[in-house]
């Protein structure tokens, strides 16, 4: 177990030299910061000193080995745009994308399982239908349009709920939340939404097929032969066997929402960082770019990783068939 | 125990007394505050009046910080930390600065605070040097009296000078924030973040793409002022997409938004709680040209470059129909020009800003005379901001009908400006604005030959666009101190560009601001919101 934890975090440190490395390939076609950086009255001359103080004069693979190097010592450079540390930008950034993205996750979970559980079991009824027929429009328009339509139905027209930010947070050490304000909550609401949407979806559906697949299955005939109650049988023995995939592709969608998260945290200036991400690739901000892509490159290997250990921990079958096949 | 009742009496009184001062305080903070929540796309790079001097910075740092000299409500010059100015010789500039000024942090204004942030403006690492165009030093005479010597002459030094905004010399020794921030070195210097200006506002909480709160300066020296308004704060809140900015008008989240996406400005209109205040920019859009090569990078034609004719320049300005561009793509935010520099700024002249009728057959026969009967293909370029890209999809089908065969290419502003300042077009779209409010600037910039020795010649021509006669005149202008004599000049140049069609203005957009009703805003043509002449209803 130990050396295959071992092995992994070794792959990931590979994954993100390849992430990098692939992303500074590609800053050569994203622009040059500095035209964005100086007033349009400057002259070709100041121009040529920025761009040289900020070392873009030089070939991408000394700017990558330069920024590996720094990156060892914990230095992901400064913004471009906003000129600060980039890992103090980020690591001020994080909490915002993070709590958006588990509220969105649990919202995933906590809806969409009791409506995949209703849809399997009342396959004909009227309810079913129109949940599955509302949940290919929610996995099929875009994130931007449903946001759009939530600020104008809660913060235009009701005008209950905030339509931007990410209203008063609290500050707890290095972490900053909105779940202890009034106004961060509210806020909350609507990019939650907005971003949990597909998440639901999902899972409904998920949970429906697997749960169809499961109560065709003989022990529940059996278990339905041996009297139990319809409950007993739905939930303690039908729903228990759907949840391992579900709880698989869960964690796997919350890699996806924290990564992709971008376009929801701009369509409500949610201060996260998608939005800091965004910012930067319009602005050519070479160093947020590169520092996020590899964050969230660690995001997906921490993710499949635990996915992976937690794969091995609950399903008896695949240690068995490791061992038997001599190893992992 | 005796003394007990009255005691409590007494107490009860002034408990009294102070609830009702409370109250009389709260009452009144309640009818003093006006907070102004001021929501745009952009957010300050920076908080260092010296570093990055973009537009967005700018419009936050115009607040907090001031210059020797000001703009007022008409944008005339007047004093500001300076009260009067004289030239005692071609090179010198003296300035007598306004006693009693206090930087927020409580300290008083002096010369060395002058002459400290001239240094720090010409420092290698400054991004804003050209606010200061032409001076070489400053030099103290006395605690209020400072020199800026120059190292050649600049007649309109005031029209840079406003922009050079000063910092106090001891916050910044205080703070070791000395220099600009150097980026390279991976600093993050105090003065990116923190402020200590002259001007009527302070900023109080600096958030990146969350929040900036400013805060008005009680003590500031123009509070008394005519124009002065009544915003005690302003919470300036970037929020960058375009729809999301226009609900949060709608929805009242916002009182002012400056820049209203064109799409939506019909339907803030016709909201009964919402006005929009349309201002002209000093902007001008315009096509250019590569006059220079003599094969055309992009285009059919091999051996020649047909844009080198005037001929067929002044063809391609018959063709365009720039009132057809305001309606169907600037939504009516639009005044046609057929000059570089709009009204009001020194040197435009009426006799130069005269536009080529929109007349295809005209087009057609310029065409003809110049040896391109059918036509040519070329590449149009554009960046993908609005409204560039839609300009640039408007553009081609009228260039079309009298056979000149237009793509466009539309790049992200990142990679767009980096391939026209390497001269990679035949043709591109752009807009310019004559920040200095002198022709000089603009015609210096565009119009002058680039000599490649990067001393401002040309610098923005990238057509390289070159006309000898033109260059004595500019140089000329440079240099005479007499504004009669140096308008005549300008008018000359600008007349003459014209005629050649060196570069086609197309029009000045104008900026809408949208705000709820009970704001008043006062348009600036910098398209920058002074706050304290806001007032809130």
């Amino acid at each position: 177990m130990l050396a295959f934890i071992i092995r992994r975090l070794l792959q990931s440190i590979m994954v993100m030299l390849a992430v990098g490395f692939i992303a500074f390939s590609l800053f050569n076609f994203v622009g040059d910061p500095v035209s964005l950086m100086l007033p349009p009255e400057a002259t070709a001359a100041d121009r040529e000193e920025v761009r040289k103080s900020l070392g873009l004069d030089e070939p991408f693979y000394i700017q990558f080995a330069k920024f590996v190097g720094n990156a060892l010592q914990g230095n992901f450079g400064i913004s471009l745009r906003l000129g600060r540390p980039v890992s103090q930008l980020l690591i001020e950034r994080l909490p915002a994308t993070l709590e958006l993205a588990m509220t969105a996750a649990l919202i995933g979970l906590f809806v969409g399982i009791p409506m995949g559980v209703y849809t399997a079991l009342r396959r004909h009824s009227v309810t079913s239908k129109i949940l599955l027929t509302g949940s290919l429009i929610g996995v099929s328009l875009p994130n931007f349009l449903i946001g759009i339509f939530l600020i104008l139905i809660f913060a235009v027209w009701l005008g209950v709920l905030p339509s931007f930010g990410r209203g008063d947070v609290t500050h707890i050490g290095l972490w900053s939340t909105g779940f202890l304000t009034i106004s961060g909550l509210k806020a909350l609401v609507l990019p939650a939404v907005t971003l949990g949407l597909f998440p639901v979806t999902l899972i409904m559906r998920l949970v429906r097929s697997e749960m169809l697949e499961v109560l065709r299955t003989d022990y529940i005939k059996f278990a339905r032969a041996r009297g139990l109650t319809n409950r007993s049988v739905h939930f303690g023995h039908a729903l228990k066997n759907t949840l391992v995939p579900v709880i698989t592709i869960t964690g796997l969608q919350l890699g996806g929402l924290i990564a992709f998260a971008i376009i929801t945290e701009t369509v409500f200036q949610w201060p996260g960082m998608g939005l800091l991400f965004i910012q930067a690739v319009q602005f050519a901000d070479i160093p947020v770019m590169a520092a996020y892509l590899c964050l969230i490159g660690l995001i997906f290997v921490v993710i499949n990783l635990l996915v992976d250990m937690l794969y091995y921990t609950v399903d008896p079958r695949l240690r068995i068939s490791r061992a038997a096949a001599g190893g992992h | 125990m005796k003394h007990a009742p009255s005691l409590t009496s007494t107490r009860r009184i002034a408990l009294a007394l102070l609830a009702a001062t409370c109250a009389l305080f709260i009452a009144g903070a309640e009818a003093e505050a006006k907070t102004l929540r001021y929501a745009s796309q952009d957010d300050p790079q920076t908080l260092d009046p010296h570093s990055a001097s973009l537009l967005p910075t700018t419009r936050v740092l115009s607040q907090v910080y001031e210059g020797l000299v000001m703009r007022d409500k008409n944008f005339k010059l007047v004093p500001a930390l300076a009260v009067s100015w004289s030239q005692p010789d071609a090179r010198t500039w003296r300035f007598k600065l306004r006693p009693n000024v206090k930087f927020h942090d409580g300290s008083p204004f002096t010369a060395d605070d002058v002459v400290f942030s001239l240094g720090r403006v010409l420092h290698p690492l400054s991004q804003s040097k050209t606010f200061v165009q032409g001076v070489a030093s400053a030099k103290k005479i006395d605690n209020l009296t400072v020199d800026l010597i120059m190292k050649e002459p600049n007649p309109v030094l005031l029209n840079h000078l406003f922009q050079f905004r000063i910092m106090s010399k001891e916050w910044c020794i205080k703070n070791k924030a000395e220099i600009p921030q150097n980026y390279k070195e991976n600093e993050d210097t105090f003065a990116s973040r923190n402020t200590n200006g002259t001007g009527p506002f302070k900023v109080t909480l600096r958030q990146p793409d969350v929040k900036t709160v400013l805060v008005a300066n009680e003590d500031w020296w123009n509070r008394n002022a005519p124009d002065h308004g009544n915003v005690t704060q302003v919470d300036l809140l970037p929020v960058k997409s375009n729809a999301t900015r226009a609900a949060a008008l709608l929805s009242g989240e916002v009182d002012f938004v400056l820049d209203p996406p064109p799409q939506d400005i019909a339907r803030l209109k016709s909201n009964p709680a919402i006005k929009v205040v349309e201002g002209t920019e000093a902007r001008v859009q315009y096509i250019a040209f590569d006059s220079f090569r003599p094969e055309l990078l992009y285009s059919d034609v091999k051996g020649k470059n047909p844009l080198k004719d005037p001929r067929v320049r002044q063809a391609i300005a018959h063709a365009i129909d720039v009132d057809a561009i305001k309606e169907k793509v600037m939504r009516g935010l639009s005044v046609p020009i057929g000059t570089l520099v709009t009204s009001g700024v020194q040197g435009y002249s009426k006799d130069a800003d005269k536009r080529y009728a929109f007349d295809k057959e005209k087009a057609k026969k310029l065409l003809a005379e110049a040896g391109y009967p059918n036509g040519f293909a070329i590449t149009f370029d554009c960046a993908n901001n609005q409204p560039a890209a839609d300009i640039c999809q408007a553009v081609p089908p009228m260039l079309s009908q009298v056979g000149i065969r237009a793509t466009p290419n539309i790049v992200p502003q990142a990679t767009y400006f980096p391939k026209i300042q390497k001269n990679d077009t035949s043709m591109y779209l752009l807009s310019w604005s004559t920040s200095t409010f002198d022709s000089l600037y603009t015609i210096q910039a565009l119009l002058h030959t680039n000599t490649g020795t990067q001393d401002g010649n040309g610098d923005s021509n990238y057509g390289r666009y070159s006309n000898p006669k033109m260059d004595a005149l500019i140089d000329q202008i440079k240099v005479e101190g007499d504004m009669k004599k140096r308008d005549g000049l300008i008018r000359e140049v600008l007349i003459m560009a014209n005629s050649d069609v060196a570069l086609l203005a197309m029009h000045q957009p104008l900026v809408p601001w949208a705000m709820r009703k009970n704001v008043d805003a006062v348009f600036s043509p910098n398209n920058v919101a002074y706050f304290y002449r806001f007032k809130i209803n």
